[in-house]
């Protein structure tokens, strides 16, 4: 059997394609897209977002799909955010706030019951939440409740986590980049290999404030034509 | 003996027994003395709950309901349906039944007395249906009824068969009437059940109850019995409170609300399941009460309580974390147009926000209490040195209310790359504070 009948096969999966017909939000960042099943951040799956430190702007990275996500009827549901989101800067990131809800439970075990909850009701287009708990059945329950609500499930993670097995679709690791950039590798993702590290221009300087927005509009081409 | 249950009957016990002969073939029987105020209150809830299938409900004490149910046949799907309905319901709510049904309520009334599941359709059949049934189905005085057997009459058919002058003279001028309104050859007008306006129910439980997941049971039949009010009523609530009556009359009390008015039974026990999944009661409950809050009128809806099974049930989610994690717990968030940073942003009703921003640069995670920064050489410091980036804002504001603020803000990154939103103190001892993450 030579190499070309063997690639024929549809038991033979090939590294380097990526499957287009995954349901994805552009996460607005392009060198992002390009790595990413689908084009964007996958919908209707959890992310895990690894970081070695708090500052570095993994919540930046997710700006430009929330707001574009906040368009929509659903709710962007923060359970148990460790700061006050804060108000004026998702105004400036472009973000719609009267789909912003903000749940705060009393212990873990009511955040993990209220993220599966939100994930799973349909009526949130993305849940971000920052679990401490390490325990992989509470991951997959997460995961099928994401595809159950088709809802963007975000995980923010410390960086020691990695080693750990995820039922996640998407685990991302971000470090600091240069000159207040961030660096973007991927840990696993749906029909890829690990990829990466990308690096993105997410500096304050440009994505700041409303300057977040307009370069945004110019990252993705179909964004742009309906903000317009 | 009264009543008794199954359990009882399969010891062979039964209505009309000594309870010297009943603890003598049961000795662990348990025997409720009769309350005939309990008794009353339940007729009262039924005829509440009855309301949602006709409109003329009248009370037929200790223990009967008599509704005209033939304007409710269309809506209902019929007799068979809503017989089958009304089964279904009364069960749910935790009653036994006799249905009977009949074109007088006298005639209905017999029959259920007697314990026959009997439909009888027209009229002329009355006589023939009546007849078998013994004459202690009649509301007539005992010492009437005596008399009649004394002379052989037992069943209707007997006292029917004589002839009316004979009758008139030996039971009277009332008996006959009786018999007359039950044979449909009189009319015999009803007082008709008027449902209350609010809605207070109060359930006595059998034993104490220490857990709170047991009383859903309990309160699962009020929250049956508040949908079939306010299903009668073409009514919903947005709020119900719940109250759990303890020993010396203290109580806790559970407040439930949902997004939006409805009378859902589903929706509100999953709700309430949620709600009391959580409590912690403080000791144990011996009565459960619900209260209705203010009710809205609903558009007409033909879609009944108990046809709707196949409709999956849709809890709002908003509704679902509020009742397990409380009210607090669930919050929108607005941008107000306010210099100090603390209250530029506020929690606000989720869906219903205010958007004021003047485009300054801010983080994205504010401090909800600033962080005072270690300094060495006078230089802040967090996780490192924090290098201050070009440019500060100077914010001063709030004299009026004595929150004033005079404070120097900078953006400042250490070595690991976190950036962070700090400020420097302008008046006192001019200390430095972490007050926000550039996340």
């Amino acid at each position: 059997m030579n190499l070309d009948a063997l690639l024929q096969g549809t038991d033979i999966w090939r590294g380097g394609r990526l499957s287009a017909a995954v349901k994805a939000v552009p996460s607005g960042f392009t060198g992002l897209d390009e790595l990413l099943p689908g084009g964007g951040w996958p919908q209707g799956a959890l992310t895990e977002i690894m970081m070695s430190c708090q500052g570095i702007g993994a919540l930046r990275l997710l700006m430009p799909a929330l707001a574009r996500l906040s368009q929509g009827d659903r709710w962007i549901c923060w359970v148990a955010p460790p700061h006050i989101p804060y108000a004026p800067a998702l105004v400036n990131a472009g973000i719609d706030l009267s789909r912003i809800l903000l749940v705060h439970p009393r212990a873990q075990q009511d955040g993990l019951w209220a993220v599966e909850q939100s994930l799973r009701s349909g009526n949130c287009a993305a849940v971000l939440a920052w679990p401490t708990l390490d325990d992989k059945v509470v991951l997959r329950r997460l995961q099928l409740a994401a595809e159950a609500g088709d809802a963007l499930g975000v995980l923010f993670r410390p960086r020691h986590f990695v080693q750990r097995p995820s039922a996640a679709a998407l685990r991302i690791q971000l470090d600091p980049g240069i000159d207040g950039g961030l660096s973007v590798s991927i840990l696993k993702r749906r029909g890829g290999w690990a990829a990466g590290p990308v690096y993105l221009d997410t500096s304050l300087h440009t994505h700041g404030s409303l300057a977040l927005h307009s370069r945004t509009t110019t990252a993705t081409g179909s964004f742009r034509s309906q903000r317009q | 003996m009264l009543l008794c249950n199954e359990a009882a009957q399969g010891y062979g016990i039964c209505p009309g027994m000594s309870v010297t002969a009943a603890r003598a073939l049961a000795r662990d029987l348990i025997i409720q003395p009769r309350n005939h105020k309990a008794e009353q209150a339940a007729l009262q809830s039924l005829a509440a709950w009855s309301y949602q299938f006709s409109s003329q409900v009248s009370l037929y004490p200790p223990g009967a309901l008599i509704l005209e149910v033939q304007g409710s046949l269309v809506l209902f799907g019929g007799r068979i349906a809503l017989l089958r309905t009304l089964r279904a319901g009364l069960a749910e709510l935790g009653y036994q039944v006799q249905l009977a049904g009949a074109p007088t309520p006298l005639a209905a009334l017999s029959l259920a007395r007697c314990q026959r599941e009997h439909m009888v359709e027209e009229q002329h059949q009355l006589a023939a249906a009546l007849a078998p049934l013994p004459i202690s189905v009649l509301d007539w005085e005992p010492t009437l009824l005596e008399r009649m057997d004394g002379m052989g009459v037992r069943r209707l058919g007997d006292v029917l068969g004589l002839p009316r002058d004979g009758l008139a003279r030996r039971l009277g001028q009332h008996s006959l009437l009786y018999l007359d309104r039950m044979l449909g050859r009189h009319p015999d007008p009803q007082t008709l059940y008027r449902p209350p306006t609010q809605f207070k129910h109060r359930l006595q439980l059998p034993s104490a109850v220490e857990h709170a997941q047991v009383l859903l049971f309990a309160l699962q039949k009020l929250v049956l019995e508040l949908c079939g009010w306010l299903q009668g009523l073409g009514a919903g609530v947005q709020t119900f409170d719940i109250a759990l009556w303890h020993r010396q009359g203290r109580h806790t009390a559970v407040p439930i609300a949902i997004h939006k008015e409805g009378r859902d039974a589903e929706q509100f026990t999953i709700l309430l399941r949620e709600r009391l999944e959580r409590l912690e009661l403080p000791e144990a409950v011996i009565a459960v009460e619900l209260r209705a809050g203010q009710i809205v009128e609903l558009e007409a809806q033909s879609l009944n309580l108990f046809e709707k099974t196949d409709v999956r049930c849709e809890v709002d989610l908003l509704d679902r974390l509020r009742a397990r994690l409380g009210d607090q717990a669930v919050q929108g968030i607005s941008a107000v147009a306010e210099h100090r940073p603390e209250y530029a942003c506020c929690y606000s009703a989720p869906g219903h926000s205010r958007k004021d921003s003047n485009g300054q640069q801010r983080p994205l995670w504010l401090l909800a209490v600033p962080r005072q920064l270690n300094t060495r050489n006078g230089r802040p410091h967090l996780q490192g040195e924090l290098k201050l980036q070009a440019g500060c804002e100077r914010i001063e504001s709030g004299w009026w209310d004595e929150q004033d603020v005079a404070r120097d803000y900078f953006v400042a990154i250490n070595a690991s790359g976190s950036c962070y939103w700090i400020y420097r103190e302008l008046a006192g001892e001019r200390h430095w504070y972490l007050h926000g993450v550039f996340e």
